[in-house]
């Protein structure tokens, strides 16, 4: 049986092969001790400090806000070591990891983020790292496939399906249902069988925690709403762990909405609101009349995926958080404003968390503070934008 | 009686083990994969192992996703699968019928509707390859209410918690796993070590069926020796389907063989 509570309201649970489930019991219980361990705080404390670079500095912007009632900060999680929130919680379970005497990882990845980030935290820790990425986005991706390789990691395209990121989650599963005794699985957000979305978010809340302490001292009060974008959901829910408690605190997060919600073409899973089971979890997904799952689409390969962590699902229900969804081009629109006004160039994920939060502070009457989770940088996405705007002048 | 219980009753009697081919409902598409099933029957098999076809069906090796694609290509449904259950009831009112999916085609129909259309096509059992024990109470009830065998599976590494809890809450037959992984010929079983037959006699599990990895006659005689009730075999069996696209009579010839040589293999 289960040491932590394995749902959120009715979402979540362990909707896994029975194969899986003694590899999830250890895993729970590698991360329960870690938690009570001192050792374990601070090395990867330490880790976060010394090698990733935390905490990460809140900005305000300076020049993106026309409205005078309103400041909006950014949290920076773009200036992380690996360019993005994900080398937190990669750390956290590498070390974790080797606490279960385990040598070798097993990875998935869709754009490649979350694989850059294994295979720098398995170089770091000296782990053997195995990382699936579809077919299609190891060509698209040629820059991050070849960044995991010099990292040491193995890249394994997966042709199965559409040769894209569930595809490559349900290659390392079934990987792990064979390894499952050398071979952690390095899921890489909030979603999936529990206990991964505990303890992504777990190793994710110092964002919160950071923009709780930064606020603070900037502002001497709790900021009016955080916004994050939501693909999985694991940036978001490390921004919002440490204000779920706060009711005065909005939480805010941005679906991305691709060519528009009511088209085919989108990755909303919460938006358009259709309950069923991915990867493990119960949770809001994208699906046809008869269970089959649905494609996603976004311009961004990091929100592009079917199906949203069980939190969400549940703070949704319950009112506790909000989520909106934001299209291609609002978020390529917030992508260019960010760069031009404030010298910062933002990944696309994190435009769509932006470009949100940009129509609350029109809309906005009485003073507001906002806070964007500035999820990751946009260096990645550069080719991808240029040949966007070329095809678009 | 349950046609399970009839079954395992009958093949005791005759000293026999059950063999219980799976192949997937729709695959190619509808008319062949009635004949497949309907030759399977004819050759010999005790009872089906039949799969509804999904997206993204994470328990399975490339042989079965493969035949998963091809019938979802075909536009296959799930009611298609349950016409093709219906006939194959009529033509053989006693052959125990078990279904293997996943567990969102069952929830978004919603448990009740499933398992209530599984029961009205004539399926005996369900066993959803992403409910282990701990998410599958509430389907083990709605199962019971239709009269179906909700089918629990027991893993190599099943710990005897596991074991004695698939004892109380199992019924029809129990799927043993024939070693860790996902479905595919490609990875042979492991024939059961003789302290986890005991440990299954001594918790009262339902009648343990061995499955993955199982391609040869020998592994049939050799899992049937250890004490398993039978053998299941999967890859192997859409293997020959895949093989004889362009030439289904060649398909079904093929698949007569195969099933002959599997039970051949049960004769204790």
């Amino acid at each position: 049986m289960n040491h932590l509570d394995s749902k959120f309201g009715e979402y979540g649970g362990m909707y896994v092969p029975e194969l899986l489930i003694p590899a999830l019991d250890q895993l729970e219980q590698a991360f329960i001790d870690a938690q009570n361990d001192p050792s374990f705080v601070e090395e990867f404390n330490g880790l976060l400090k010394d090698y990733a670079g935390r905490p990460t500095s809140m900005t305000l912007t300076k020049n993106l806000v026309s409205n005078p009632k309103v400041k909006l900060y950014l949290k920076r999680e773009d200036l992380l070591h690996g360019g993005a929130h994900k080398t937190n919680q990669v750390l956290g379970q590498a070390i974790l990891t080797k606490r279960m005497g385990k040598t070798e990882v097993i990875a998935e990845t869709g754009a490649g983020q979350h694989g850059v980030a294994t295979a720098l935290a398995c170089a770091l820790m000296g782990l053997k790292a195995r990382i699936y990425m579809g077919a299609k986005d190891v060509e698209r991706q040629a820059p991050n496939v070849f960044r995991m390789r010099l990292m040491g990691a193995e890249v394994i395209p997966v042709n199965a399906g559409s040769g894209t990121l569930k595809d490559a989650v349900n290659e390392a599963m079934r990987d792990w249902s064979a390894t499952y005794d050398k071979a952690h699985y390095l899921l890489g957000t909030a979603a999936g069988p529990h206990p991964f979305p505990t303890i992504v978010r777990e190793f994710h809340r110092m964002i919160g925690e950071e923009t709780r302490a930064q606020i603070m001292e900037k502002e001497g009060r709790l900021p009016d709403a955080v916004v994050a974008c939501v693909g999985g959901g694991s940036n978001a829910i490390g921004m919002f762990a440490d204000f779920i408690d706060e009711p005065k605190v909005r939480l805010v997060g941005v679906e991305p909405a691709g060519k528009g919600i009511h088209t085919p073409d989108h990755g909303a899973a919460i938006c358009t609101g259709s309950k069923g089971v991915l990867h493990g979890a119960y949770s809001y997904i994208m699906q046809d009349n008869d269970g089959q799952i649905e494609e996603s689409y976004s311009v961004s390969a990091g929100l592009d995926y079917p199906a949203v962590g069980p939190q969400h699902a549940h703070l949704h229900d319950i009112g506790r958080a909000e989520y909106a969804a934001v299209t291609d081009d609002e978020a390529l629109n917030a992508f260019q404003l960010l760069a031009r006004k404030e010298g910062i160039i933002p990944a696309l994920e994190s435009s769509h968390a932006l470009a949100h939060a940009l129509n609350m502070a029109d809309e906005a009457e009485e003073e507001t503070i906002i806070v964007v989770n500035l999820s990751g940088r946009g260096d990645k996405d550069l080719t991808h934008v240029y040949n966007i705007l070329g095809e678009q002048e | 009686m349950s046609r399970y219980n009839n079954m395992f009753e009958r093949l005791n009697k005759d000293n026999q083990g059950a063999f219980v081919p799976f192949v997937m409902l729709g695959d190619p598409d509808k008319e062949t994969s009635f004949n497949i099933i309907k030759t399977l029957v004819e050759s010999g098999a005790d009872a089906l192992e039949l799969g509804i076809p999904y997206s993204d069906p994470i328990a399975d090796g490339p042989t079965i996703q493969k035949a998963s694609i091809r019938a979802l290509n075909n536009k296959i449904t799930p009611s298609d699968c349950f016409a093709v259950i219906k006939q194959i009831r009529e033509l053989f009112p006693d052959v125990p019928i078990g279904l293997l999916l996943y567990s969102n085609l069952v929830i978004k129909k919603g448990l009740s509707e499933f398992y209530q259309a599984a029961n009205a096509a004539g399926v005996d059992s369900i066993l959803i390859a992403d409910v282990p024990l701990r998410e599958a109470q509430r389907f083990i009830d709605i199962a019971k209410g239709n009269n179906i065998d909700q089918i629990l599976i027991a893993p190599p590494n099943a710990s005897d918690e596991t074991l004695a809890e698939i004892g109380q809450k199992s019924s029809g037959y129990t799927y043993l796993l024939g070693r860790a992984g996902v479905t595919g010929a490609e990875t042979a079983a492991t024939i059961p070590a003789d302290e986890l037959i005991a440990k299954l006699t001594q918790y009262q599990v339902a009648p343990p069926l061995l499955g993955f990895g199982i391609s040869k006659p020998e592994q049939v005689s050799e899992a049937i020796a250890a004490g398993a009730a039978g053998a299941i075999s999967g890859s192997a069996t859409v293997n020959i389907i895949e093989q004889n696209l362009e030439n289904p009579s060649k398909m079904l010839e093929q698949l007569a063989s195969f099933v002959a040589d599997m039970k051949a293999a049960t004769h204790k």
